[in-house]
């Protein structure tokens, strides 16, 4: 029941606050940040519900939906979720914060296309059942299309129409292996079932597990994003306000990793394992040929978007080696990921409203004008490209290592990828905030640093990373069960196939 | 055989469709009045949905051997008639304004609906023919009917007689296939094509094939399916709104049911070439609509276009009925022909609830900013495109969710790779008008100033929104009522 409430709180408070407008333009985003820390804390209320020792579910809900089709309202939480729960909600505040005063103009509807977004953030982390996902994983897309086309910049439409279309598109090819799953649990059983714990039970000839896998596939890597499905990303960060990034590089990126761990492995372990070479030589694609991209960029967002799809890399790479170190590097790189880019994309959102440029040639010399932001920016930049201490790093680490167990040689070509990420991250550093002070074409009363609101955020996010870093074991812990109960499914499978 | 007055108690509804059109006609004698007339129409339609509502559980019953009055006939009689009421209400403010006689398009819409009912109720060559023309010869009347205003919005009359020559053609098609059909069997009504042609008073394979090719040409120009499709956009644009969303909903489905029924009893699908032909049909159809849709931009071209595709959408569970057992495709043809039916005529009837027969607004570039100017209007038209794009919460989803299912159970792979495809290309010109609606508002715009006779249309566009998302997020009653009537068929 409490997973319900989870998401009717962001529906109605969506609802809420759009209506609120008419009363007061500030009401909308109280409203909105009420909702948001009333979830957190039910989220955190979560944390305290006694392990159970038969199942790893912490809590769960089975209804009926749609009985012909034997679809049910199933949810469940167990500690993965719980832990991108947890990051869903922490980014809703922030996200909620960094749009506090950018947001002018149709308030109303902007907070209830976040909540939206984030209901079904929550929705695709907590739904068991594969019809529910799905359902889930395309409410998300519609309130983001919102925030990209009627808040974003200037080439807003064709950003929000690329966005829509690559993961609607890619989704229908997964709505196509979700049916498909279920005829073929038909065919075995004799009634039609969606729900994921019924699921993997299926058997599949070989060649019809991989082409269903592949819709899958191709769907979570679309929106991890991973190469070669990746060019919509750059321009959807670039167009999106600063909430929107905030969400998407922060949030919304990480539920095709969450789908991959959940879904794509555990129903088709024999295609997976088959497949794993091919989804790993493309996570290494990604991280090298994205950071060699980034490095090319002259938009700041553009840059860091590419850097996501680069780190992104590293939890495809982790996710496929399929063991549970590299698990466990998945997940925490998704984690501190998801703080360190949403740090970044708020920075570079905030440069962007102050001089109205993305542009970094236009930049140079900050330091001395904004110095707390100059210090923010460099610590998450190096956060981001892995220092020790820090929760990206423990991530990386973890991932590399677990993925030197499954494939040598891809690993030893992606651990280039910590080379290229200081390159990049350091050059930012120095072509925006050192140097000469540059000042084309903007008012210097303009460029004023860090508010204390924004300090505040900034400082919560930095507390988050370093406590990812200084003990990942809070987090570990909780993803473990979770994790060996996915690894014990398939286990059988992976000896199987490294036998031969 | 003797038919006693109970025998014609099946045929309730349609003998109050019939009574309305005649109280009316003589209602327009007595005294011309709009509002009279428009109210006689809407409560006879009313009273004919609600009986057909009624009947529905118990009804099954071959009525002469034209007459087919079953569950499945009920259902889309139901869907018939509350749909032309629907519209009846939409065009009332419409038309307001016409400088002519205005009472007569009830008449005309009342008597197409008794063709549309007939069609749905017909297994028998005569009764379809017999409902097919009168549904068109009404819609000719409407498609024209403001052809003496001065002020008329678009171009009735070429509309019309395009659409009277190039539907005279098809009938023509229909008519001859029909007539090979009744010399090989010698039976006019609806029958098995298959058990003929090997015997040895029947002709050969290819004399059925030659026949079912003949029908499946006319019916495929009236569903608008590519190549057929030429006339859709032409006629789509140059009606009145409201007759436009009359063809596009009742005329597509009534066809549709016809054409379900025809194929199922004739067996046509167990010759392979038509199985191919239908193949090529439904492939044309989503690509061709969808592709040619993306450079439109005019509202009621793109709707046009869009039509077209889903009814290549639908012809695509018609195709798998054939391959799988049980009726989910026939169950998934129902469903999305019920949800096409409510989206398509919600989006009319927004485009038609700001025109009227003097300007219409149907350039995509005039629901600029309409978000911000009327927030409920235009988030009611978003629900109504994101349902036609097939995104979930809505009823368009859980219709393609159908028709995914039974190609899959039918295992209709390069079609469902179509129909990805297709549908990935249509939500670039369902976005483009949400985009625009979503855009800052153009304060040159000056829609019609709604006046209390619009107040009705937009309770029609509040229920359509409502059914469109009841139906998308809890469709298990209604998926229960559409699996027990498509085991009728």
């Amino acid at each position: 029941m409490i997973l319900v409430v989870l998401i009717s709180v962001l529906f109605l408070g969506g609802v809420l606050a759009w209506l609120s407008e008419g009363f007061d333009a500030k009401f909308p985003r109280v409203i909105a940040l009420a909702a948001v820390v009333i979830d957190l804390l039910i989220m955190l209320s979560l944390l305290a519900v006694p392990e159970s020792a038969e199942s790893a579910w912490i809590v769960s809900l089975n209804a009926q939906w749609m009985p012909n089709f034997g679809i049910s309202f199933h949810l469940a939480a167990d500690g993965l979720s719980i832990l991108l729960l947890l990051l869903t909600g922490f980014l809703g505040v922030i996200a909620i914060g960094s749009a506090w005063n950018e947001i002018t103009e149709r308030v109303g509807f902007f907070y209830f296309s976040l909540l939206w977004t984030l209901a079904g953030v929550v929705g695709v982390f907590t739904a068991l059942d594969l019809f529910l996902f799905f359902f889930f994983w395309e409410v998300m897309l519609i309130p983001m299309y919102f925030i990209i086309a009627v808040w974003g910049h200037e080439n807003k439409n064709y950003a929000a129409m690329k966005f829509f279309i690559f993961t609607q598109v890619t989704g229908m090819l997964m709505l196509v292996s979700i049916l498909l799953l279920a005829y073929f649990h038909y065919v075995q059983f004799g009634w039609f079932s969606f729900d994921y714990l019924d699921l993997l039970k299926v058997n599949m000839s070989s060649r019809i597990e991989m082409w269903v896998m592949l819709g899958f596939f191709i769907a979570f890597t679309t929106k991890l994003p991973s190469f070669p499905f990746h060019s919509w990303l750059p321009d959807a960060h670039s167009q999106a306000p600063t909430a929107g990034s905030v969400i998407l590089a922060g949030v919304l990126l990480k539920t095709g990793a969450y789908g991959l761990i959940r879904f794509a492995i555990p129903l088709f372990p024999n295609a997976s394992m088959q497949f794993a070479p091919i989804a790993m030589t493309l996570a290494v694609i990604s991280i090298l040929y994205c950071a060699k991209v980034a490095f090319a960029q002259t938009d700041i967002k553009r840059l860091i978007a590419y850097t996501s799809v680069s780190h992104m890399g590293f939890v495809l790479l982790g996710i496929y080696a399929w063991n549970a170190q590299a698990l466990q590097g998945a997940v925490m790189t998704m984690l501190a990921h998801g703080l360190s880019a949403a740090a970044l994309f708020m920075l570079a959102g905030g440069l962007q409203h102050r001089i109205h440029t993305r542009n970094m040639q236009d930049m140079g010399g900050f330091w001395a004008k904004v110095p707390r932001m100059a210090f923010v920016a460099l610590f998450f930049s190096i956060a981001s490209l892995g220092m020790p201490g820090l929760g990206n790093f423990v991530g990386e680490f973890l991932a590399l290592l677990g993925a030197f167990k499954a494939n040598i040689t891809l690993t030893v070509l992606a651990a280039f990828g910590l080379i290229f990420a200081s390159v990049y991250s350091l050059w930012v550093i120095q072509k925006v905030f050192h140097g000469e002070y540059k000042n084309t074409d903007f008012d210097d009363a303009q460029l004023s640093d860090l508010s204390r609101r924004e300090m505040f955020y900034f400082a919560a996010m930095m507390l988050g990373l370093i406590w990812m870093g200084m003990y990942p074991q809070s987090f570990l812990d909780l993803s473990e069960a979770t994790l060996s109960n996915l690894l014990s499914v398939t286990q059988g499978v992976v000896s199987s196939v490294v036998q031969q | 055989m003797i038919m006693t007055l109970d025998d014609l108690n099946p045929l309730m509804p349609l003998l109050i469709v019939t009574a309305t059109a005649i109280i009316a006609m003589l209602m327009i004698g007595i005294r011309r009045s709009y509002l009279l007339t428009g109210a006689i129409a809407i409560t006879g339609l009313l009273i004919a949905a609600i009986v057909a509502a009624t009947m529905m559980s118990y009804t099954n019953q071959q009525l002469t051997p034209l007459l087919i009055i079953d569950q499945y006939s009920l259902f889309f009689t139901l869907l018939i008639c509350a749909a032309a009421m629907f519209i009846a209400i939409l065009s009332f403010p419409y038309f307001f304004n016409l400088d002519d006689h205005k009472e007569e398009y009830y008449l005309l819409l009342v008597v197409a609906t008794i063709g549309a009912i007939v069609m749905v109720s017909s297994n028998h060559f005569v009764s379809a023919l017999l409902g097919l023309e009168t549904l068109s010869m009404s819609l000719y009347g409407m498609v024209a009917y403001p052809l003496h205003s001065k002020n008329a919005a678009k171009y009735p009359l070429e509309a019309a007689v395009k659409y009277l020559v190039l539907s005279g053609v098809a009938s023509a098609f229909i008519v001859f296939g029909m007539a090979l059909v009744y010399a090989q069997t010698g039976s006019l009504s609806f029958s098995s094509l298959l058990d003929v042609s090997g015997s040895a008073n029947g002709l050969s394979d290819s004399y059925s094939i030659i026949a079912l090719l003949l029908i499946t040409a006319g019916m495929a120009f009236k569903l608008s399916l590519a190549p057929f499709h030429l006339w859709t956009p032409d006629v789509y644009e140059g009606s009145p709104l409201p007759a436009t969303g009359y063809l596009a909903t009742i005329g597509k489905a009534a066809m549709f049911v016809l054409m379900l029924r025809f194929i199922i009893t004739s067996e046509a699908l167990s010759f392979p070439s038509i199985v191919m032909v239908f193949s090529l049909l439904a492939a044309a159809s989503i690509l061709a609509g969808n592709l040619l849709a993306l450079s439109q931009d005019n509202l009621k071209r793109i709707l046009a276009y869009s039509s077209i595709a889903h009814m290549g959408y639908l012809l695509l569970a018609v195709i798998a009925s054939y391959s799988t057992e049980g009726s989910i495709s026939i169950e998934a043809v129902t469903f999305y022909l019920l949800a096409y039916v409510i989206m398509s005529l919600g989006a009319f009837a927004v485009a038609s609830v700001i025109s009227s027969s003097e300007k219409e607004f149907d350039a995509v570039s005039d629901y600029r900013g309409l978000f911000w100017r009327n927030p409920w209007l235009a988030a009611s038209f978003m629900t109504m495109l994101l349902s036609l794009a097939g995104i979930p919460l809505t009823i368009g989803f859980i219709g393609k969710f159908y028709l995914f299912l039974a190609g899959v159970e039918a295992g209709l792979w390069v079609l469902l790779a179509v129909l990805v495809i297709g549908s990935g290309i249509g939500l670039y010109y369902y976005l483009r008008i949400v985009y625009q609606m979503l855009m800052p508002e153009d304060k040159s715009l000056q829609y019609r100033i709604a006046g209390i006779e619009s107040l009705s249309s937009y309770g029609v566009i509040a229920v359509l929104v409502f059914l469109l998302l009841l139906l998308g997020i809890y469709p298990a009653p209604v998926m229960s009522i559409v699996a027990s009537v498509s085991a009728y068929l």
